[in-house]
């Protein structure tokens, strides 16, 4: 699956994005899962939302492997 | 009639797609750049984008809030904008000023709460991006 990240979770990561390949897991698999990667990530994880493919996602939704995940922090338009 | 650019934008293309001879009354939003923010000052904000999910997420919101009777436009601008820039403008025509005042508000509200745009606020004291710094939780065990 194709992860994106964007904003401040951008720069604790240091990736626009990244390629992952993972068994099938849920929204908040993904998110433990890079906060386990990007320990830097991990004291933002209850600000953060996730995105499969372009949709917010609740956090027991399903993500497969050929799913465009984006990690979303919280939002700042306007 | 959604627009998310790097260009400037203004008012009147959004104007003339909310206008109808049926609709009384058109409110205005325009969020501008200011040069301060929390006691400090600010020079420039940084605009990103989600794209395709920040166009889908304003589509949704606008679809919300238009009736038979409101009409309604958004605009945002993205990348650098200085002090005064236009960042974002929300436009809502209906036949009675409450309704158009009503949908004006909302789709600003729900902009802000929801469509994955972030800015950097850049000024004397370095950057950051707006509401990260907030974000951040203490480990508890």
């Amino acid at each position: 699956m194709k992860i994106l990240f964007f904003a401040g979770a951008r720069d604790v990561v240091g990736y626009d994005d990244l390629v992952a390949d993972l068994p099938p897991t849920t929204a908040r698999g993904l998110l433990e899962y890079l906060c386990g990667e990007f320990p830097a990530l991990a004291p933002y994880a209850p600000s953060l939302r996730v995105a499969v493919n372009g949709t917010y996602a609740s956090w027991d939704d399903p993500i497969a492997n050929d799913d465009e995940v984006a990690i979303i922090p919280p939002v700042a338009g306007g | 009639m959604i627009t998310l650019t790097e260009e400037p934008i203004t008012v009147e293309p959004l104007l003339g797609h909310v206008s109808r001879p049926s609709a009384g009354g058109i409110a205005l939003f325009v969020g501008v750049v200011r040069d301060h923010a929390d006691g400090r000052a600010v020079t420039l904000l940084e605009y990103q984008a989600y794209r395709p999910m920040a166009i889908s997420e304003m589509e949704r919101i606008a679809r919300a809030v238009t009736t038979d009777e409101v009409t309604v436009a958004v605009a945002h601008r993205i990348g650098p904008l200085r002090v005064g820039d236009i960042a974002v403008i929300c436009a809502a025509s209906a036949p009675h000023r409450p309704e158009a005042f009503s949908a004006c508000r909302t789709l600003i509200d729900e902009i802000k709460a929801h469509v994955p745009i972030w800015k950097r606020e850049h000024g004397p004291e370095g950057a950051y991006w707006v509401g990260w710094r907030d974000a951040r939780c203490e480990d508890e065990h």
